[in-house]
């Protein structure tokens, strides 16, 4: 195993013409790691926060998710009002999280709710995220107790909700803010960044939604 | 007819006067009245043009088919033939981007020979890019009946950057109507010793673009290089097109009125 | 898979006559190219992030033995494990090993190109583990026995009825004996064959687009959601990716993504970009409970410090194939092995020998669009060139070709000789094609004259010769 593992590190070092780095070769790869450097600015992903929300809800809408904006007392009743305009089934499976908890849920009486992890044969799930991306409309989910990934995946609606606060500009934006929250070296298990439903080009090169993922996505963005 | 060249007054440097033509080996066995051409639109934007007799070949032939050794034997036999010009002017991307993208890389390991490389790729042009860009032409007073439509060649488009220029000009022949094809920067399928290595493909290549040739509407084929030139003109007579095909320095230095790339003489038949 | 890359000709015979085929790839090319095209006027700063793009893979090539011995300390410090492959037997070995440790009787897979390059499939198989194409392209093609014809959408070269046949063929066995005709059902039927194939499976065995060093993360790129649900519900995650996979941050990882989707399909994002970090963990209600990385040589480490290493800068987009006129009129399986059209005319000779791929770097034009949309800027005709040039040191160019040139060679390096030889072609050619100012046939010339005339010169001479007469005008 590790003659394996010399082998490749070796070959690497001999076809470079060098050891194993050393001196300043090694403290400027290493102070890259510590202080990573941005790539070029991109525009879009710079805005002031209103306009951050609205760019992300017209990006999501760009990629095939539908967007409610919403205050935090009206969640509950959008994600029935919702299920009904589409003729969903009112049994959800929803992610034990403390932000959904926070939601008056039992005033939906037609709502069926199981808390838990995503089962093969679940019509809709219900979850949060972490934080939701201005510059192309996606969000970001980091696994953990209070949010199972199999949610993300497995039904073939996915309501998601998010909070206003929790949209950033760019992709650097959320990486700042996973090392913040769960430290520069340790990600969570998994992070999905996910862009609008499932879909497949592979069928004639045209656009299938609900390949393998949810077939509809349905974002509420909800006011502080 | 009088084709003249009007000169730009906002041009900042003055010309270089002293230009050496080089023909190509295509236009020289070929096509001469594409050489022809390039002299006129030369001069008359201000240049002095001279013919080295030592010229022959870029070298393309064999630095495509891996053969360095040959290729910068041939490149040096060019850098002799070019030294002391003001700049150095082919009426082909392909040769024109072969002397100045291509020769100093042959040279890497000697730097008195990368040097002169580097000297003759900085004064070596691409003829249509060289009247625009360099000697600031901004039109041309030519006249030429009927549609166009323009290929873009592809070492003049990607190496050299040749894709206004000659439609600036064309632009302001009078007489002229530009229709572009759907797909004008996609490859003809000539690409050298490409053509005859693979035939196959090289024509389902230009099948495709006769097609796109065609659907334009214009009845008249134009480019930059020699080499796409017979190409398309083989496939579309091997069609039965009527399309006439002729290198684009001729329409702009009026000397469209001679038979096109493939047709017999006036008379002939 | 076994390489047909020698049979190149033959092969391209054989996709010409496909009309099948053909459909597709008219299809491909004007698609693919447009969406791109498209995206990158939607971004302003792209041709910039192309740039750093670039600069980014070169830094990492530079450094690489440093960041793989990051990523790997990142990933044991989280509870995963890290193997070293230097060669496929090795990788294929070691998978086979982790399968059979865990009793895996199926393994859910995740399109993987790596995985292709290693023939994994066939040696699974052989072993009795049943590996499942979840890609609905790659699981068409499983079912079909055919290889990808494409890095990025592998059934490409397939139209909906063959899809529907192909189908019916082997879904009926499983009660679905009703032949569709669009493709939204055979999307909805893949899903549902393939559902219980994922909520079965013992392993599920990923690519990664890239592997992050700073985070011991591996990266995924998708838009069906397959190679997400193969690194979640199986109780083994295996990712398998070659060394030049790393680079060493998340903000690097956005500079990559910006380029990498907008270049692939013309989308501002594919849908799902994962990054995985171990197993899962404690109090977590899913997610594998081993994570393994394989890290693939195969003999890319023998490519850095050469004149070929700007190969290794590919993040496997698929544009340089989109927009590359010789792979739009041929596809992917001519090309006779795993990497079709420009990058795989470049890797395709190192990987499998360039005795065996000699032709494929030079089927080529040259015309350099690959080149002009590739995200991290491959210089990919000149590295085809070097492959002629290795061709011709090796003696291996043909010898037709070879003796060929080194007619014109002597015929050209002596002006006065070429300037006579000239003028007698010249005249030959232009007295006997007065008449109709062409050729319909032409000895010698039969690879021109099959599909097209040639054009006889006009009369009067060479240009030199009437230069030198004096002429001003022809």
């Amino acid at each position: 195993m590790s003659a394996d593992r010399s082998q490749i590190l070796n070959g690497i070092r001999r076809s470079l013409q060098r050891g194993e780095l050393a001196g300043d070769g090694l403290k400027d790869v290493q102070s890259r790691l510590a202080q990573p450097p941005r790539g070029p600015t991109v525009a879009r992903a710079q805005l002031a926060p209103a306009d951050k929300v609205a760019l992300f809800c017209q990006w999501a809408e760009f990629n095939n998710a539908s967007v409610a904006r919403v205050s935090a007392a009206d969640v509950p009743g959008e994600v029935t009002g919702f299920l009904a305009r589409n003729n969903l089934p009112a049994n959800v499976a929803m992610a034990p999280s403390p932000l959904l908890e926070g939601y008056d849920w039992a005033s939906q009486k037609m709502l069926s709710i199981r808390r838990g992890r995503g089962e093969g044969d679940d019509q809709v799930s219900i979850t949060g995220a972490f934080a939701g991306i201005a510059e192309t409309g996606t969000l970001v989910m980091a696994s953990g107790p209070d949010h199972p990934v199999s949610l993300n995946l497995l039904p073939d609606t996915h309501v998601v909700v998010l909070r206003e606060a929790d949209i950033v500009g760019g992709y650097e934006d959320v990486w700042g803010r996973l090392r913040e929250r769960y430290g520069k070296d340790r990600m969570p298990r998994t992070v999905n960044t996910i862009t609008g439903p499932s879909r497949t080009g592979d069928i004639e090169q045209t656009i299938e939604l609900g390949a393998h993922g949810p077939r509809r996505m349905h974002i509420l963005v909800v006011r502080e | 007819m009088v084709p003249s060249v009007s000169n730009s007054s906002e041009n900042l440097h003055p010309p270089p006067r002293r230009v050496a033509l080089f023909v190509t080996c295509l236009v020289d066995l070929f096509r001469p009245a594409v050489g022809f051409a390039a002299i006129k639109l030369l001069e008359e934007a201000g240049c002095t043009v001279e013919v080295p007799p030592l010229q022959v070949c870029c070298g393309q032939p064999a630095y495509n088919t891996g053969d360095r050794a040959t290729t910068r034997a041939i490149a040096m036999q060019v850098m002799d033939a070019f030294e002391g010009y003001d700049a150095v002017v082919a009426p082909s991307g392909s040769c024109g981007g072969m002397l100045s993208h291509h020769y100093p890389g042959l040279f890497d390991d000697d730097p008195a020979l990368k040097a002169r490389a580097e000297n003759l790729a900085g004064r070596s042009y691409e003829l249509i890019s060289f009247l625009v860009d360099v000697l600031g032409v901004k039109k041309v007073a030519a006249h030429y009946d009927g549609a166009v439509t323009y290929h873009d060649s592809c070492s003049g488009l990607r190496e050299l950057g040749v894709k206004e220029q000659p439609r600036q000009l064309l632009g302001s022949v009078q007489g002229l109507e530009l229709r572009e094809m759907k797909t004008p920067e996609v490859c003809c399928g000539f690409g050298g010793t490409f053509c005859v290595k693979y035939p196959e493909i090289s024509n389902a290549m230009v099948g495709e673009k006769s097609a796109d040739i065609t659907a334009s509407g214009a009845g008249t084929l134009l480019a930059g290089d020699l080499g796409c030139l017979m190409n398309m003109a083989g496939k579309l007579q091997r069609e039965g097109s009527a399309v006439r095909v002729r290198h684009v320095a001729e329409v702009l230095a009026g000397m469209g009125d001679l038979p096109a790339i493939g047709e017999p003489e006036t008379g002939a038949r | 898979m076994q390489s047909t890359a020698h049979a190149f000709k033959d092969n391209v015979g054989t996709a010409l006559a496909d009309p099948n085929l053909q459909d597709s790839l008219a299809k491909l090319k004007v698609g693919f190219s447009e969406r791109r095209r498209q995206a990158a006027e939607r971004l302003p700063e792209f041709e910039a992030l192309r740039d750093r793009a670039r600069d980014i893979k070169n830094h990492t090539l530079a450094n690489l033995d440093f960041y793989l011995e990051e990523f790997e300390r990142k990933v044991l410090a989280l509870g995963g494990h890290v193997h070293w492959a230097p060669t496929a037997a090795d990788a294929r070995r070691i998978i086979a090993d982790l399968c059979r440790s865990v009793g895996a009787k199926t393994v859910a897979k995740s399109k993987s190109m790596v995985a292709e390059e290693i023939a994994l499939n066939e040696h699974l198989e052989a072993l009795g583990i049943a590996p499942i194409e979840t890609d609905l392209g790659e699981y068409i093609i499983q079912l079909r026995h055919e290889p990808p014809s494409h890095i990025i959408a592998p059934a490409v070269h397939l139209t909906k009825d063959q899809v529907a046949d192909t189908f019916l063929e082997h879904h009926r066995k499983l009660g679905f004996d009703k032949r569709l005709t669009e493709r939204n059902d055979l999307v909805a039927e893949a899903r549902y064959v393939l559902r219980q194939k994922f909520l079965d499976a013992d392993v599920g065995l990923t690519g990664a687009n890239f592997l992050v060093a700073e985070t011991g993360s591996s990266m995924l790129v998708t838009n069906e959601g397959n190679a997400d649900l193969s690194n979640t519900l199986p109780k083994m995650h295996i990712v398998l990716a070659s060394i030049e996979k790393v680079i060493p941050t998340l903000e690097d990882a956005a500079v990559l993504l910006r380029v990498l989707a907008r270049s692939a399909t013309g989308q501002e994002s594919s849908a799902y970009t994962t990054l995985n970090t171990g197993p899962k963990r404690p109090g977590d209600l899913d997610g594998p409970e081993q994570y393994h990385v394989v890290l693939l040589d195969n003999g890319r480490s023998g490519v850095l410090g050469t004149e070929m290493q700007d190969i290794l800068r590919c993040i496997r987009c698929g544009a340089c194939m989109n927009h590359c006129p010789v792979y739009g009129a041929v596809g992917g399986h001519a090309y006779g092995w795993v990497y079709p059209g420009p990058m795989g005319a470049v890797l395709t000779p190192q990987l499998v020998g360039v005795e065996e791929a000699s032709n494929l770097p030079n089927a080529s034009t040259f015309c350099g669009r690959c080149e002009s949309v590739c995200p991290v800027r491959i210089p990919l005709p000149k590295l085809m060139r070097h492959w002629r040039e290795r061709e011709f040191e090796r003696h291996l160019t043909p010898k037709a070709v070879r003796q060929g040139l080194a007619l014109w060679s002597f015929v050209a390096r002596r002006p006065g000789l070429y300037r006579g030889l000239t003028t007698i072609a010249n005249r030959v050619l232009s007295l006997f094609g007065r008449v109709e100012g062409r050729y319909h046939s032409l000895p010698l010339a039969g690879g021109w004259t099959r599909f097209r005339d040639f054009p006889a010169p006009p009369p009067g001479g060479t240009f030199h010769a009437q230069w030198k007469a004096g002429r001003k005008r022809p």
